[in-house]
Order: C-alpha cells, then structure tokens, then sequence
C-alpha cells in the first residue's frame, strides 16, 4: 500500500477542480451533481469552494445504482441511496463529480440517470482523480490529480466527512 | 444475502423488514421525476400468475415490474390450459420453459406459491394465497403507516372485519406487530379468532382502546358461502365507518385504511374518500414502490437450468 495524496496535496486537488471548473464557466452558473458514494462528498468541497469564491452554484446528488450493468455478478443487489437533485436540469450545464475515474462505466450509468431527470443543455464532468484504464469512451474534462496505476490495483479514496482522514491510497493486489 | 422468493411476512425479520421499506423510499422518488422508469430489471422477465381474478394487485405488480424496466407477461389463467385441466406443476414447468426470471402468483389455496417456489429457480412472489398471507399488501401498509408515523413502536393500529378469512389481516398484523404496533382485532365474534392480539366484538370499545389507525378490511362476499351478516345496511351500522363515526374520527385525528376494491356504504361511507387522514390513494402508489423494492430485491437463480 502506498500513500498517493495526503491531506495536503487533497486539497490542493480540491482546489485545483474548483479553479478548473470556475474558469471554463465564465460567470455563467454552474450545477453540480455528485455520484454516490463519495462524489457526492467531493461535489460538496468543491461547491463549498465555488461559493466562497463568489460563484453562483447548485449541488445535486445522483445515486446511480439502478443503472449499473453488473447486477448479474453480484450475490445481492445494491443497497439504493436516494438521489436529490432540486433544480431542473432541463436546459442547465450540469457538471458531474466523482471521486475516481477507472472503466468509466459509472460515469457512463449516471449519464443515464441525469438524462432521466432531464435533458441538460451540456454535461462535463470532474473527477478528483484519474487513474486511467477506461473500458468506454469517456474523459473528464476537470481533473484534481492524475495516477499511474495498474489494471490490478485498488485506489481508496478516504474522505474527511465519511473517513474521519483525508487521503488517497493505492493498494497493489 | 439476498432471497430467491417472497412467500410470506412470517419469514422475515425485522431488520430486513426495515432495509425493504428504506429500499422503497428510493423507489418512491422516481415517481415525481419526468421519467418514472430505471433501467434495473432491463432484459428480465416477470411473470404474472393469477389464479384468483384480482385487478388492483395485478395492476400494481405491472407497473412496478414495468417501471424497473422488466418484461411483462400476464398469464391469463381463466382463457388458459388450466380450464383444459392443467396442473399447476405442469404450468409452472411451462413457464420455466420460458425463461421466467420472477412468477408472481395468486392461488386460492394456501401454500401453492411456496410449492412453485421449490419446482422453478425463478423468484416466486406471492401476491396473496387463500387465507394465508398477502406479504406485499403487508409491506406497503407498514410503508404507509411509517410515512405519518415515522416512530412506529407503539403506535396502535386496530384491524376491524372479517379476521377469520382475511389474508391481509394476517400479513399486515404480522408485520405491524414485528415493527412495535400494537395490534387489536375487531369483527363479529364468530370471524376472529384468539390470537395474541387484543380482541374485541364491538366497534365502541375498540375506538375506547384509542388506536391511532383503523385498518378496515373489505367484506368479501366472494368468499362467503353464506354471508355472516344479514345486510350490507347492518354490517354498516354495527362494523362500517359510518358518518357519525367518521366525525369521532376525524376529532381524534385517527387515520383509515383499506386495503381496496372498497365497497361503498358497507365498511366506508362515501364521506371517508374525502377525509384528509384517509390514507387509501397513498396505499395504491406506495404499493407500487414497494413491489419495484421486493422485485429489486430478490435473487433468482441465476443458472436457470431446464430441470
């Protein structure tokens, strides 16, 4: 196991995403969606980021459970969460958060499940990190930290709020 | 763990109680969303078994299932093989034939969906069997009820009709009282038996007991060789929510349910559809959450080998 981002270098890459997305939005208003689990939670240290700096922003949250596609190699099925997401996403631009990009295939389930809330004007997405291997085409257009990983490897993400530690790991199989 | 089959409420234990009516929630929001539909069940195929003429249960799993984007066939009994003189175990290994991943099945005869259960590897749902049990009806009370009562531990809830033959009275009992509910029985004396349940004769004295719900049952008359009482007109009198009743109702804040089709002027008056603590129109939507919970739930198994 070894220590890719301490507490320090977390939010400076928390830092980084909300610069990033700031940016590119050019004082239009921005509406975040996190994924469920833990993107939800980065979603909310980068709005908490985007609002002390002035921005105009929305926070939703998506649980994406019921669009995955391996149900069938799971002994029992997912334990479902409830998604909130208060403003219309008709016609907004919706910025996806997550805590990893891998595969892909989540992010690919929660285009899904936002599309089934509304049809959104432009969807980017942001991640804290990306630790490559993608199955599917699909980028982040925001990223917090790149990691050179293994196919095999685990990367753990830790966060504050849910983790009681800040921190990413890699955990080599 | 997940279950392959949902057969009764008895079975259960509290905690996984629970962790389906917490799954319904979820369930229940994407009904206010413009697409009422998830994917889930995509390429999954359920299949309705119904023995029994039922509209609403029907209905309800229909939608439920359709919702979680499963396909859907009714197996139309009374039109079917079965008047030809079908088996049921000749049926069930038809439909296992057709790859059924679900059979949901309402039978007249008490225990049929378990015995399905054990012939097919598809999860087996049972959607009301004799006077045994109706675990879904059960679930989606015990959802409605924890919506106005969010502490259910010590809430009172007095079940009033034909206890005797009632299925609903037995599931939906069962699962009250292992959620904490006190449960009291109400009906001609004849028509409930001595359970562990408070049990009462007389409409008066139960709403003496100060319960904060009344569960009325529907008069079944399709399942009476001889009605237990002379007239609709007296059964309403003596056992229905009358409109004097209603008022004792509505000024102690007591919510009514039912689990439907209602006969009009027999348990209700027409004046209880338009009582604000009337919880009937949210047992037929929560219904539908809690049957996409219990479809979501279960396991079939998955190598859903011809035997």
């Amino acid at each position: 196991m070894s220590t890719a981002l301490d507490p320090a270098a977390m939010s400076a890459a928390i830092d980084r995403l909300a610069d990033q997305i700031l940016s590119a939005a050019a004082g239009q208003a921005i509406d975040l969606v996190g994924i469920r689990s833990r993107g939800d939670e980065v979603a909310e240290r980068v709005f908490a980021k985007l609002v002390e700096r002035g921005a105009q922003a929305r926070l939703g949250v998506l649980d994406i459970s019921l669009y995955r596609d391996d149900y069938e190699h799971l002994s029992s099925n997912p334990t479902l969460q409830s998604s909130s997401i208060d403003f219309p996403v008709d016609g907004s631009h919706v910025v996806l958060v997550d805590d990893v990009i891998f595969t892909g295939r989540t992010i690919r389930a929660a285009l899904d499940a936002l599309f089934d809330y509304g049809r959104p004007s432009k969807v980017d997405l942001a991640v804290l990190i990306d630790r490559g291997h993608r199955e599917i085409p699909v980028e982040p257009r925001f990223v917090g930290e790149h990691l050179e990983t293994d196919r095999m490897d685990r990367v753990d993400v830790s966060l504050e709020k849910i983790d009681g530690k800040d921190a990413v790991e890699i955990i080599t199989q | 763990m997940a279950r392959k089959d949902f057969l009764d409420i008895v079975s259960l234990d509290r905690a996984e109680i629970i962790h389906l009516l917490d799954q319904a929630e979820p369930f229940k929001d994407l009904f206010t969303r413009s697409v009422k539909k998830v994917p889930a069940l995509k390429g999954k195929t359920v299949l309705m078994l119904f023995y029994e003429p039922s509209t609403r249960t029907l209905s309800s799993f229909e939608v439920a299932a359709k919702r979680l984007s499963a396909d859907v066939t009714i197996f139309d009994v009374p039109h079917s093989s079965v008047t030809k003189g079908e088996s049921v175990r000749d049926t069930i290994d038809t439909l296992q034939a057709m790859r059924a991943d679900y059979i949901v099945v309402r039978h007249r005869l008490s225990g049929q969906p378990a015995a399905i259960a054990r012939q097919t590897n598809a999860s087996v749902i049972n959607a009301g069997d004799g006077a045994h049990a109706h675990p879904t009806q059960a679930l989606l009370d015990a959802f409605t009820l924890r919506e106005v009562y969010p502490e259910l531990p010590g809430r009172k809830v007095v079940i009033m009709g034909d206890i005797l033959h009632s299925r609903v009275a037995r599931s939906t009992s069962t699962i009250l009282d292992k959620l904490g509910v006190e449960v009291a029985f109400c009906g001609p004396g004849s028509l409930v038996p001595k359970t562990r349940f408070k049990r009462f004769t007389n409409y008066e004295e139960a709403m003496n007991w100060g319960p904060d719900t009344v569960y009325q049952l529907r008069v079944q008359k399709e399942r009476q060789d001889a009605p237990f009482y002379p007239s609709d007109r007296e059964y309403h009198a003596v056992y229905g929510i009358t409109e004097e009743r209603l008022k004792e109702i509505s000024d102690k804040g007591i919510y009514v349910m039912h689990p439907g089709p209602i006969n009009r002027g027999v348990e209700l008056c027409d004046a209880v559809l338009d009582y604000d603590r009337c919880l009937i129109p949210q047992q037929v939507e929560n219904g539908i959450a809690t049957r996409m919970a219990v479809l979501f739930g279960l396991k079939p198994d998955l190598k859903n080998e011809l035997s």
